[in-house]
C-alpha cells in the first residue's frame, strides 16, 4: 500500500516534479495536472496541492499579510498559517484555504494571494522595511485621529494592503446540506488512537462514528517510518479502516473535521463531499454541516508542532520538522536537496533519520542540548542555535551560533524546526474548560473537567508514543462503554519510546523573529506589548493580534505564552492560555447557511386560493411565512394605488372576496372551554350562546394587549378561536400555558386547525345575495335568522360542510365562509362565477388593510406591544367580574391616567397633505420636540372612500381632544402637516351596515 | 352530492411523485384524518374506546399503530390523531364521535395536512432533513420532527418505508426539502 | 443541548421555545393578592448562577410544557417535569387557589 511504484522509468512523469523523492502513498499511475498562478505543475494522485508545489521544487507560496514577506508552508496539515491559497476560478473560487490540506485533483486551479503585481516581486514588500512603524498596536495608535478618517480612508488602505484573498463577489453557486447523525461513541480523529477506539466499540457491536479531517486516515502513522506489529504503520491504519469498514454498525467519516463541541454531546462536523473532484453530480452538496448526537466522544485529535522563534525563521524552506518527514514519507517529497534540522528534543533526529534514508543530505541537526544524542550518518551540533536564516524568496543558508557565541553559516535549501510537541485540545476547552500545564511535558493538556461524556485518548491527552496512543484508544472506549477490557486480544507491538520535550521556545536575542506567521507577530512585537502594559494573556492577544489569524495560532500561541512568561518573570501554567473557540479550523459560511438561501431561507406556506390568485395575476406579499395576496392588478392599472382603490370602493359599493386563512383558528374542547376563554380573554365568554360570535381581546398578565379575535361558539363545549395572522403561534403557545401551567384542572382541550380551513372573507352590501347562491337552501342566512356575529355549520354547493361566520373586519355587511381547505381553491371560483353578476371583486392584504383603517379596527400596528385596552379605546371590555389574564395589571394607576394615550382618527386639514405612519403628533403651537409630543401615528392610508389620507393615532386624552387641531410631525422625513383630532370609525361610525 | 372539485396541496388533481434512484416520495390524497384528546378525567374510559377501535391498547408516547380499519399515533398527553382510508374522508369525525361519545374532543384534521410516504434507501434521506435516528428507531415510532423548518409528523412504517404528514400550507416547501434531500442523498 | 423529555426521553432543545423562570407558575390568587404580589409575580425573576427552574415548551414535539431544572453555568440539566404535573401539585398544595374541578 504504502509503495505506489518507487519511481520506476517507464512511466517515469515525475517531470519537473525535482524534489520528489522514492515511496509515499501516492498513486504514480495516476499523474494529475495543476496550474499555480497560471503556470502548468504535475502532481499524482494523493498529492496535496502543497506537496505537489514542493515536488516541483516551488517553496514560495503566499505572502504574509502585514509585511507582505514571502512565505512557503510551515506544515503539512490544516495548522497550515503561511499556504493560504485561493483555489478554482470564477463563481467557484474560494479564497485563503490551505494548500496544506487541499487535496490534488486533475485541473485544480490554485492562485497565490495578497501580492502585487507577482508572488516573486510584490510592491507591498516596502512594508517589511517600514516594519518599525507597523508594530504592534499600530492600528491603534496610528489612525485615532481624525475620527472621519477611518472609514473612508484609513480602512479601505490598510484593507488593501493588509490581508487574505478576496471573495469573488459572486453568489457561491455550490450546494451545501445539513444533516443529523447519531452515535453511541464518537472519535474525532483516526490515528492509531482513533482508529483502536473505534475498532473497540464497532466490534462490541456498538453505534459508532470515526471522523478524520484528513481523506487518508492513520494520523501520524502516514507520516512516521515505524511498525505496528510486523506491519508498517501506514499500512496498519489502512487494514484497520478496511477491518471497520466491514461494520454495519460504523461509520467511517473522512474529509470530515469536527469543528465544535456543543453541549450535551452535540457536535458539528463538516464533512468535505467534492472539494477533491474536478465537477460535482448535478444536485451534490460540496460540503455537508453534520450535527451529530453522541452518548460517548473519545477525541483523538493528536498533536501539533511547535515551532522556534529565531531571526527571519519565516522564509520559504523553513518548516516543522515533523511537517518535512510528513512530506518525505507520505508524499514522497522534499522541500530541498539538503536539510538543516533545528530540534531541541529527540523528535527532531527522527526527522534527520527519515530525511536521511530518503536521500536527503542532512548538512547538520543542530540540538539546544549539550546531551544531545550523536548520530553516525551525519553531523549533529549539540548545544547550539540556529541564529538566522538567508534567502530572498526562500532559503539558501542557515547561521548557527553555538554557546560561545562562535557562529557559522551553512548552506541548506530547508530547515525542519522542532519545539515539541502541543496536545490538540481545541475541543475540550469549547464549553469553558482550561487546558491545564504539564511539567513533565511542558505542554498544555487537557482540563481534567472535560465536557461531559467526553474522553482523550493519544497524543491530544499527552501520549506522544504510538504504544501509548493504542492503548489509551482501547481504554477510552472501554471506559466510555463499559467494555470489558479482559475480554479483548492483545494489541500489536508499537514504538514506545520514552517522550521528552524541553522548554525551549525562542533563541536569546531574537527580535523579528516570528512567533504567530499568519499575523505577522514577532518576538519583539510580545516585547512591545509588555513593555506597554499590555500582558495579560488576553491583552496580548488583542494587542499584537497573536492567535487570531484564520488558524487560530495552532503553531503561534504556545511561543507568544512562553515568550510573555519570560518577559514577566511567570512560569507558563500562571500565564495561562486563552480559549479555543468552534470553528476548529476555518469553515465556509455556506455550509452553516445549508439551504436555507435565497427563496429557501425559510419555507412558504400558500393559501388555498394561491393558484387561483396567480391566474388572476395577484401581487403577492409575504406575510410571516404566508404568501397573501396583496392586490390583483387588471388591464390597465399601472399603479397599486389604482387596484387597491377600485378594490375598496367595489367592495363597500357591491361585494368583495379575501382570503384570511391565515388568521390562527384553534379549536377550543371541553365542558371547562367556556371557562377557559374567560381566563384568556379580558371579556367575558361565559354567557355567550351557541350559535354566536364575539370580539375577544387577550392581554398579557402585565396588562399590555397582546392579541385579538373572535371566539365562535359551535356547541355548548366547542369553541373556534381566531387570533391574528402574525400572532398565531404565539397565542397558540399562550393559551396551552394558560392551560397546562395556570388551570390544569380544566377539563378543556385545544388544537390548532388553521390550515384545515379555506376561509374567505365576504364583504359589501351583496355579501349576502352572493352568499345566497352558493349556501344550501336549507340554511336561511337572512339577517333574521342569522344576525350580525351569528355563526354555524352549514353545507354549500350541494353538500360540502362548511362554517359560517358573521363578522367584518371591513364594517361593511360581511361573512366568513370557511370549507375544507382542499376545496378553497373551487370554493373561490365558484363565488368569482356566482358573483358575476354584482361584480363580485377579489381583495387583497392592501384594500384589507385599508378599510380596517377606514373603519377604525385596531391591528397589529395599535396592538404593538405597549398598548393596553384603555389605550385602544376598549377599556369598557376589561370585565371586572372575573378574573382573566392580565385584568388585574391592567387596572394600575400608571395605566390608567386622565391624560393616557387614546385611539383617534386623524384627518389633514388640506385633503392634499400626507399622512406618515411613525410621526410623532404635537400641538398647532409650541415647541416641536420630545418634551411636547403628544402621540403618534400607527396606521395610515388613503382612503378612496373620504377621498383623501386618513390615520389611527394615539394621543394623550385623545378622546377628548376629537375636532382639536394638531400638527402632526416627521423630522426624519421634514414633515409638518395640519391634522385635526376626529373618530376612528371614519366609515359607518353607528355600525349600520355590518348589522343590515 | 356537492359538485366542486377538490385540488392537491400543490394546485394538482393528480398527486404528485418524485423519484431517484434510491428513492421515491410520493403524495397520498385521501387520508382522512381526526385528532382525539382524551376529556379531563375520563381517559381511562377513552383509551377503552381507543383499545376497541385499534384493538391494541392506546399508542404509546413517540408510536403509532394500525388496526384494519383505523391507524392512530400519539400528538401529545391524552391526544392521538387518527387516520383512515375511507371512500369519503368527510366521515371521519362523525364516526369517532359516534365511538367516543363524552370521552374525547374530536376535531377534523384531514385538510390540516399532507400525507407523503417515503420508501427506499429512506436513511441517506431522513439524516438530511431531520434529526430521527432511523438506526436506532423501528417501525411503529411516531414523533413530530422538523423539516425544512416547519413542524410535520414522521411515522415509521419499515426500515424502508416512513410516513411523513406536513402541514398542508407548507406542503410544497416540505416536498421540496425532501426532494432536494433525495437528490442529494443520490448523488452521494 | 439536550433535554430528557418526560415522556419522549431524550430530544434536542432545538425543538423547545424557551419562556424563562418558573415562577411564572405560581399565580397569585385573584381572590387575596395584593398589588405587590402581582407586581412581583410579572416583574421579580431570580438570576442565579446555578440551579435554575425554568419553563420549556415542546413546540417542535409534543406541545408540552416542562419544567427544567438547569444548572444556568454548567447547562447540566438535573430535574424535568411536565409543567402539568407540577402545577397540579401546586394546585393541591394551596388551598383555594386556581379554579378546582373534579374530574369525570
Amino acid at each position: 500500500m504504502a509503495d505506489h511504484g518507487t519511481n520506476h522509468g517507464t512511466h517515469h512523469r515525475t517531470h519537473g516534479q525535482i524534489n520528489r523523492l522514492s515511496g509515499g502513498q501516492i498513486d504514480r499511475n495516476k499523474p494529475l495536472s495543476f496550474t499555480f498562478d497560471g503556470k502548468t505543475f504535475q502532481g499524482y494522485h494523493g498529492d496535496t496541492l502543497a506537496s505537489a508545489l514542493l515536488a516541483n521544487g516551488v517553496r514560495l507560496m503566499g505572502r504574509s499579510f502585514k509585511y507582505h514577506r514571502p512565505r512557503g508552508p510551515l506544515t503539512a496539515g490544516s495548522e497550515e498559517p503561511n499556504a493560504i491559497v485561493a483555489l478554482r476560478s470564477g463563481a467557484y473560487q474560494e479564497p485563503n484555504t490551505r494548500a496544506t490540506t487541499a487535496e490534488l485533483f486533475d485541473g485544480l486551479e490554485a492562485t497565490s494571494q495578497n501580492r502585487w503585481p507577482s508572488l516573486a516581486f510584490d510592491a507591498m514588500a516596502i512594508n517589511d522595511r517600514f516594519s518599525n512603524f507597523l508594530t504592534a498596536g499600530f492600528y491603534y495608535k496610528t489612525f485615532m485621529w481624525p475620527a472621519a478618517f477611518w472609514e473612508k480612508i484609513y480602512e479601505p488602505i490598510i484593507r488593501k494592503a493588509a490581508g487574505l484573498g478576496a471573495l469573488t463577489g459572486s453568489a457561491d453557486p455550490d450546494v451545501y446540506d445539513k444533516g443529523f447523525r447519531h452515535c453511541d461513541l464518537l472519535v474525532v480523529g483516526a490515528g492509531p488512537s482513533g482508529l483502536m477506539a473505534a475498532r473497540t466499540a464497532a466490534e462490541a457491536g456498538f453505534e459508532v462514528i470515526i471522523a478524520d479531517e484528513d481523506f487518508r486516515f492513520g494520523g501520524r502513522l502516514n507520516s512516521e517510518h515505524e511498525f505496528i506489529g510486523d506491519q508498517a504503520g501506514a499500512d496498519w491504519a489502512a487494514s484497520q479502516v478496511a477491518h471497520l469498514g466491514t461494520f454495519s454498525n460504523v461509520r467511517v467519516m473522512s474529509r470530515t473535521t469536527v469543528i465544535g463541541t456543543f453541549d450535551h454531546g452535540i457536535y458539528g462536523a463538516v464533512e468535505r463531499v467534492t472539494d477533491h473532484l474536478r465537477t460535482s453530480a448535478e444536485g451534490q452538496p460540496r460540503q455537508i454541516l453534520w450535527r451529530i448526537y453522541a452518548k460517548h466522544t473519545v477525541l483523538c485529535a493528536g498533536a501539533t508542532e511547535r515551532p522556534i522563534a529565531f531571526n527571519n525563521n519565516d522564509r520559504p524552506g523553513v518548516m516543522l520538522a515533523g511537517a518535512m518527514r510528513s512530506y518525505a514519507n507520505r508524499w514522497g517529497v522534499s522541500a530541498a536537496r539538503d536539510a538543516v534540522i533545528f530540534t531541541s528534543n529527540d523528535d527532531g533526529h527522527r526527522t534527520a533519520a527519515d530525511l536521511h534514508r530518503q536521500g536527503v543530505a542532512i548538512a547538520a541537526v543542530v540540538d539546544t542540548r549539550a546531551d544531545a544524542p550523536s548520530a553516525h550518518e551525519y553531523a549533529v551540533i549539540a548545544g547550539t542555535t540556529v541564529t538566522d536564516t538567508r534567502g530572498r524568496l526562500g532559503l539558501n543558508a542557515v547561521q548557527v551560533t553555538d554557546a560561545t557565541g562562535h557562529s557559522r553559516w551553512l548552506k541548506a535549501g530547508s530547515l525542519g524546526v522542532s519545539g515539541g510537541w502541543n496536545p490538540n485540545v481545541h475541543l475540550t476547552s469549547h464549553q469553558g474548560a482550561r487546558p491545564v500545564w504539564n511539567d513533565a511535558l511542558n505542554a498544555f493538556v487537557p482540563s481534567p473537567s472535560l465536557p461531559p461524556h467526553m474522553s482523550v485518548a493519544g497524543a491530544a491527552a499527552g501520549m506522544l508514543s504510538t504504544h501509548g496512543a493504542l492503548h489509551s484508544g482501547v481504554d477510552a472506549a472501554c471506559k466510555a462503554l463499559e467494555i470489558d477490557p479482559r475480554t479483548l486480544p492483545a494489541l500489536p507491538k508499537a514504538d514506545d519510546r520514552p517522550v521528552t520535550q524541553s522548554a525551549f521556545w525562542c533563541v536569546q536575542g531574537s527580535e523579528r523573529a516570528w512567533l504567530d506567521q499568519q499575523n505577522d507577530v514577532t518576538v519583539k512585537d510580545v516585547k512591545l506589548s509588555h513593555q506597554e502594559g499590555f500582558r495579560a494573556v488576553e491583552h496580548l492577544k488583542r494587542y499584537t493580534t497573536l492567535g487570531m489569524a484564520t488558524d487560530q495560532g495552532k503553531t503561534s500561541n504556545m511561543g507568544g505564552l512562553a515568550v510573555m512568561a519570560e518577559l514577566t518573570g511567570q512560569p507558563i501554567a500562571d500565564v495561562g492560555t486563552t480559549m479555543f473557540r468552534p470553528p476548529y479550523t476555518p469553515t465556509a459560511i455556506g455550509v452553516l447557511a445549508g439551504r436555507s438561501r435565497g427563496k429557501d431561507f425559510h419555507p412558504v406556506r400558500l393559501t388555498p386560493s394561491h393558484y387561483w390568485a396567480k391566474e388572476r395575476g395577484a401581487v403577492f406579499v409575504e406575510v410571516g411565512n404566508w404568501l397573501r395576496a396583496q392586490w390583483f392588478p387588471i388591464e390597465g392599472e399601472t399603479h397599486w394605488r389604482q387596484s387597491v382603490d377600485r378594490e375598496v370602493l367595489a367592495t363597500r359599493s357591491s361585494v368583495g372576496v379575501c382570503d384570511c386563512t391565515t388568521l390562527g383558528k384553534i379549536d377550543v374542547q371541553g365542558t371547562d372551554a367556556a371557562v377557559f376563554l374567560n381566563k384568556v380573554y379580558c371579556n367575558g365568554f361565559a354567557k355567550l350562546a351557541v350559535g354566536r360570535t364575539r370580539y375577544g381581546l387577550m392581554l398579557r398578565e402585565d396588562g399590555i394587549a397582546m392579541d385579538d379575535g373572535t371566539a365562535a361558539r359551535l356547541a355548548e363545549d366547542h369553541f373556534v378561536v381566531t387570533t391574528t395572522t402574525a400572532n398565531a403561534g404565539k397565542v397558540y403557545q399562550h393559551m396551552e400555558f394558560v392551560r397546562q401551567c395556570l388551570c390544569p384542572d380544566l377539563d378543556v382541550q385545544l388544537i390548532s386547525t388553521t390550515e384545515s380551513w379555506a376561509q374567505y372573507a365576504i364583504a359589501g352590501p351583496n355579501a349576502r345575495a352572493l352568499l345566497q347562491k352558493v349556501v344550501d337552501a336549507e340554511f336561511d342566512i337572512s339577517n333574521d335568522a342569522f344576525p350580525f356575529m351569528a355563526c354555524g355549520a352549514i353545507t354549500v354547493c350541494g353538500g360540502l360542510r362548511a362554517r359560517l361566520f358573521r363578522i367584518s373586519f371591513s364594517g361593511e355587511l360581511a361573512f366568513e365562509l370557511a370549507v375544507p381547505a382542499r376545496y378553497g381553491d373551487a370554493m373561490m371560483r365558484r363565488l368569482m362565477d356566482e358573483g358575476e353578476e354584482f361584480n363580485v371583486t377579489p381583495y387583497g392584504t392592501e384594500a384589507l388593510g385599508v378599510m380596517r383603517i377606514e373603519k377604525g379596527h385596531a391591528a397589529g400596528n395599535e396592538l404593538n406591544g405597549t398598548t393596553t385596552a384603555q389605550n385602544l379605546g376598549l377599556g369598557r371590555m376589561v370585565s371586572k367580574a372575573k378574573d382573566s389574564i392580565g385584568s388585574k395589571l391592567s387596572e394600575r394607576v400608571g395605566l390608567n391616567t386622565e391624560d393616557g394615550l387614546r385611539l383617534v382618527g386623524l384627518r389633514p386639514l388640506n385633503p392634499k397633505d400626507k399622512i406618515t405612519a411613525g410621526g410623532h403628533v404635537m400641538s398647532a403651537e409650541g415647541p416641536v420636540n420630545a418634551a411636547h409630543d403628544q402621540g403618534y401615528v400607527t396606521s395610515a392610508a388613503y382612503s378612496p372612500t373620504l377621498g383623501n389620507m386618513i390615520g389611527l393615532a394615539f394621543i394623550k386624552s385623545g378622546s377628548e381632544r376629537i375636532g382639536d387641531r394638531m400638527r402632526l410631525v416627521s423630522p426624519l422625513t421634514k414633515t409638518s402637516v395640519e391634522v385635526e383630532v376626529v373618530s376612528p370609525h371614519f366609515v359607518d361610525p353607528e355600525g349600520e351596515r355590518q348589522r343590515a | 352530492m356537492h359538485d366542486l372539485t377538490p385540488i392537491t396541496a400543490f394546485g394538482l388533481a393528480e398527486p404528485t411523485v418524485f423519484v431517484t434512484q434510491s428513492c421515491q416520495l410520493a403524495e397520498r390524497p385521501r387520508i382522512a384524518l381526526a385528532s382525539v384528546a382524551a376529556r379531563l378525567g375520563v381517559d381511562e374510559a377513552c383509551r377503552a374506546v381507543i383499545t376497541d377501535l385499534l384493538r391494541a391498547d392506546a399508542p404509546d408516547p413517540a408510536a403509532w399503530l394500525a388496526s384494519d380499519i383505523y391507524s392512530a399515533f400519539w400528538m401529545g398527553p391524552d391526544q392521538w390523531m387518527f387516520s383512515a382510508d375511507f371512500p369519503d374522508v368527510e366521515d371521519i369525525v362523525a364516526r369517532l364521535k359516534t365511538s367516543f361519545g363524552e370521552t374525547a374532543s374530536i376535531t377534523e384534521q384531514t385538510d390540516g395536512w399532507v400525507s407523503f410516504d417515503l420508501t427506499g434507501e429512506v436513511e441517506a434521506v431522513l439524516e438530511l432533513v431531520c434529526s430521527v435516528d432511523m438506526r436506532t428507531r423501528s417501525a411503529g415510532y411516531a414523533s413530530r420532527v422538523s423539516i425544512h423548518h416547519t413542524g410535520c409528523f414522521l411515522l415509521i412504517e419499515a426500515s424502508d418505508r416512513v410516513r411523513v404528514y406536513a402541514p398542508r400550507a407548507s406542503a410544497g416547501s416540505v416536498f421540496h426539502g425532501i426532494s432536494q434531500a433525495m437528490t442529494s442523498a443520490a448523488a452521494r | 443541548m439536550i433535554i430528557n423529555h418526560p415522556l419522549l426521553g431524550p430530544r434536542d432543545s432545538a425543538e423547545f421555545t424557551y419562556l424563562g423562570d418558573a415562577s411564572l407558575l405560581n399565580r397569585p390568587d385573584p381572590d387575596t393578592a395584593t398589588p405587590k404580589d402581582w407586581h412581583d409575580y410579572a416583574y421579580l425573576r431570580d438570576n442565579p448562577a446555578g440551579l435554575h427552574r425554568e419553563l420549556w415548551f415542546h413546540e417542535g414535539g409534543d406541545r408540552s410544557w416542562l419544567v427544567v431544572t438547569r444548572n444556568t453555568v454548567t447547562h447540566e440539566i438535573t430535574k424535568v417535569e411536565l409543567a402539568r404535573d407540577v402545577a397540579r401539585g401546586l394546585a393541591s398544595d394551596v388551598a383555594g387557589m386556581g379554579t378546582k374541578r373534579s374530574g369525570g
